[in-house]
């Protein structure tokens, strides 16, 4: 590595790099694609091959990076892709295997507006792929909102953390404007990566060969041909799920404490939307952040309790309407809730939002 | 065509079963590594044989506990069921794509993938080319028996043509279907590859340099070489509707004439 300065001026997506490094990743695999190309081509720069030993490899596709990740992860390694809404598309099936297998791993999706080839200018409108399970059968992946090249390059230590402990993937769902704004960034400190002890000691359930140890054999696998132990592999997942629902929920409230009305948004959105609060407030408005950083798990019980102290929501978010449709069903009616977006890659800007606002004002 | 001659050695027959059966009186035994589970595979099936070989190969090169295979979507899906190593179950087609991480990651590992036609020669067609292109460090053993086997006997990128399957029932025209994919050549052309080879187990001396072929693709996987492709050209009776015996004559007759057995490529 060129240098090992702590604090930088960074876009999203270096700091991201940069972070991966630092927090003992032991392999990348992705393919390029605007706007999270930088992901790759910063590591290609850095060489970590030949610092921590990081693996980098530049897949022929998404298809291939995303099965790279399952059979790296399925070593039990700590490896990470990265990519861009129409890859993260291609990447599904991958995505649902590894849920099914229970294997970790880290998928980056620096998002852009769709659908189809779209557009290369940010969006948000991956929502329901991320939070729904993209590909096929009952699974959930861990999604975590970044608002900031800060947390680009914060959330990748938290992403392999919970995905490891969870045996889920996980996935950090940016967008065009996080991934290439550049800001000030404290980059995380140093954390080796595993040794194979270390590893073994983490994931006894690795396929990676057991050496002298004496643990069973092991098999990575989703498939199971008997419904009976499906149904109960199925069970498990579920149950694993609910557990992270109850222990996993992360979010940001901001001017909440006094606040008559609510924003809820995440990501680029919650930062335009904080912009938004602060002209509002000078006009007399009493409005409020509340921004969840899970987008699965969702904060459901956090966002029911704020419709018991509020008068109105706006949900902003760029897209169609996707996040509000789970607004929606923990706000259960309570209160009026109302969306706002726009789409084909273009950013809101703050008055938007202030007029929008006029909506949910009784 | 597999033939065995009748044992004269008398002393043989006046052994009884629980004799025979001694350690010390067998010349030919299980490979340790290939466990009891009773396998999936139709009567006749090359699966088995290969899959002894590999356990076989895998054992003598004291490898058990330092392998990880890659089973594919077809026929050998459970291919993990049956060889005491570790494994992980690819998605269709993306075996070589989980072997590159698995061996980039784990470099003194051996690291194999296992398989079919429809798997590796068309929906898997990319990750096989790059993996071998890239010179992964690994081993591409290919099953093909030129039809689509688990999912009862649709036509395969392999298929001949003239060759009827239930998804070319006249026979494969090039007119509607297009040609035999021969993506054995197609790896032997690349850079990557150190060691393409195609082989068979239709009998006892197939089996010899199937296994020999084998050893080799892995010591050079484990030597760093680069990417190694063996095709194993094999039977489907069930799939091809006929029983094993004329299944072995039909595939010297026929597949051997498009699919030829011998290397291709040994750096």
């Amino acid at each position: 590595m060129k240098e090992d300065k702590e604090v930088l001026l960074l876009k999203g997506n270096e700091a991201l790099a940069r972070a991966a490094i630092r927090c003992g990743c032991d392999g990348y695999f992705g393919y390029p694609i605007t706007p999270q190309s930088e992901v790759l081509e910063t590591l290609a720069e850095l060489k970590p091959w030949e610092t921590t030993g990081m693996v980098v490899v530049q897949a022929e596709s998404e298809v291939a990076s995303i099965n790279m990740l399952y059979g790296g992860g399925g070593t039990g390694k700590r490896v990470m892709t990265s990519s861009a809404s129409p890859g993260i598309a291609l990447m599904q099936e991958g995505i649902s295997y590894m849920a099914g297998a229970e294997v970790p791993g880290l998928i980056v999706n620096v998002q852009r507006g769709g659908p189809g080839l779209g557009t290369i200018q940010p969006s948000q409108s991956d929502y329901n792929q991320a939070t729904r399970g993209g590909g096929n059968g009952d699974y959930e992946v861990i999604v975590l909102a970044p608002a900031s090249v800060q947390e680009m390059a914060d959330f990748v230590d938290l992403a392999f953390t919970l995905a490891f402990k969870y045996r889920i993937p996980a996935m950090i769902l940016s967008d065009g404007v996080i991934g290439q704004m550049m800001e000030k960034v404290v980059l995380p400190p140093f954390k080796p990566r595993r040794t194979e002890e270390e590893i073994r000691k983490e994931c006894p359930w690795a396929a990676n060969g057991r050496g002298s140890s004496k643990r069973p054999l092991n098999v990575i696998t989703s498939l199971e041909l008997e419904p009976d132990k499906m149904e109960v592999r199925n069970l498990h997942l579920q149950k694993k799920y609910r557990e992270i629902e109850a222990h996993e929920v992360r979010y940001e409230c901001s001017l909440m404490d006094d606040a008559e009305y609510a924003i809820i948004a995440f990501g680029s959105a919650a930062r335009i939307s904080k912009k938004a609060i602060e002209i509002a407030r000078k006009r007399g408005i009493k409005v409020g952040l509340f921004r969840p950083i899970t987008l699965w798990p969702f904060p459901m019980h956090e966002i029911a309790d704020l419709s018991r102290k509020v008068k109105g929501i706006l949900v902003m978010e760029i897209n169609a309407g996707q996040m509000v449709k789970d607004v929606c069903l923990a706000v259960e009616g309570r209160i009026p809730v109302k969306q706002y977006g726009r789409l084909g890659g273009i950013v809101p800007d703050p008055d938007e939002i202030i007029e929008a606002l006029k909506g949910v004002q009784s | 065509m597999l033939r065995t001659s009748r044992p004269h050695n008398n002393i043989a027959f006046a052994m009884t079963k629980e004799e025979l059966i001694r350690p010390e009186n067998l010349v030919y035994a299980k490979p340790r590594l290939l466990n009891d589970s009773t396998m999936h595979y139709c009567p006749g099936c090359s699966h088995g044989v290969v899959h002894k070989l590999l356990a076989e190969v895998i054992d003598e090169m004291g490898l058990a506990d330092r392998s990880i295979g890659i089973s594919p979507v077809g026929c050998a899906v459970f291919a993990y069921k049956y060889i005491d190593i570790d494994w992980q179950e690819a998605a269709h087609g993306r075996a070589p794509a989980l072997a590159t991480a698995c061996k980039r990651l784990w470099p003194d590992r051996l690291v194999f993938t296992y398989q079919g036609d429809g798997d590796l020669a068309c929906i898997g067609t990319g990750e096989t080319i790059h993996a071998l292109n890239r010179g992964e460090n690994i081993t591409i053993i290919f099953i093909n028996n030129a039809i689509y086997g688990m999912t009862g006997g649709q036509m395969a990128p392999t298929t001949l043509l003239g060759m009827k399957t239930v998804t070319c029932p006249y026979g494969r025209d090039p007119k509607l279907h297009g040609y035999p994919l021969n993506i054995t050549e197609l790896a032997a052309h690349l850079d990557g590859t150190a060691y393409v080879t195609r082989q068979s187990v239709h009998n006892v001396m197939a089996i010899r340099k199937a296994k020999k072929a084998i050893r080799h693709a892995f010591e050079n996987s484990m030597n760093g070489k680069g990417s190694n492709l063996i095709e194993i050209v094999a039977t489907c009776s069930s799939g091809w509707k006929l029983s094993p015996e004329k299944a072995n004559k039909w595939m010297e007759e026929h597949m051997f004439d498009y699919y030829h057995v011998g290397d291709l490529k040994d750096v």
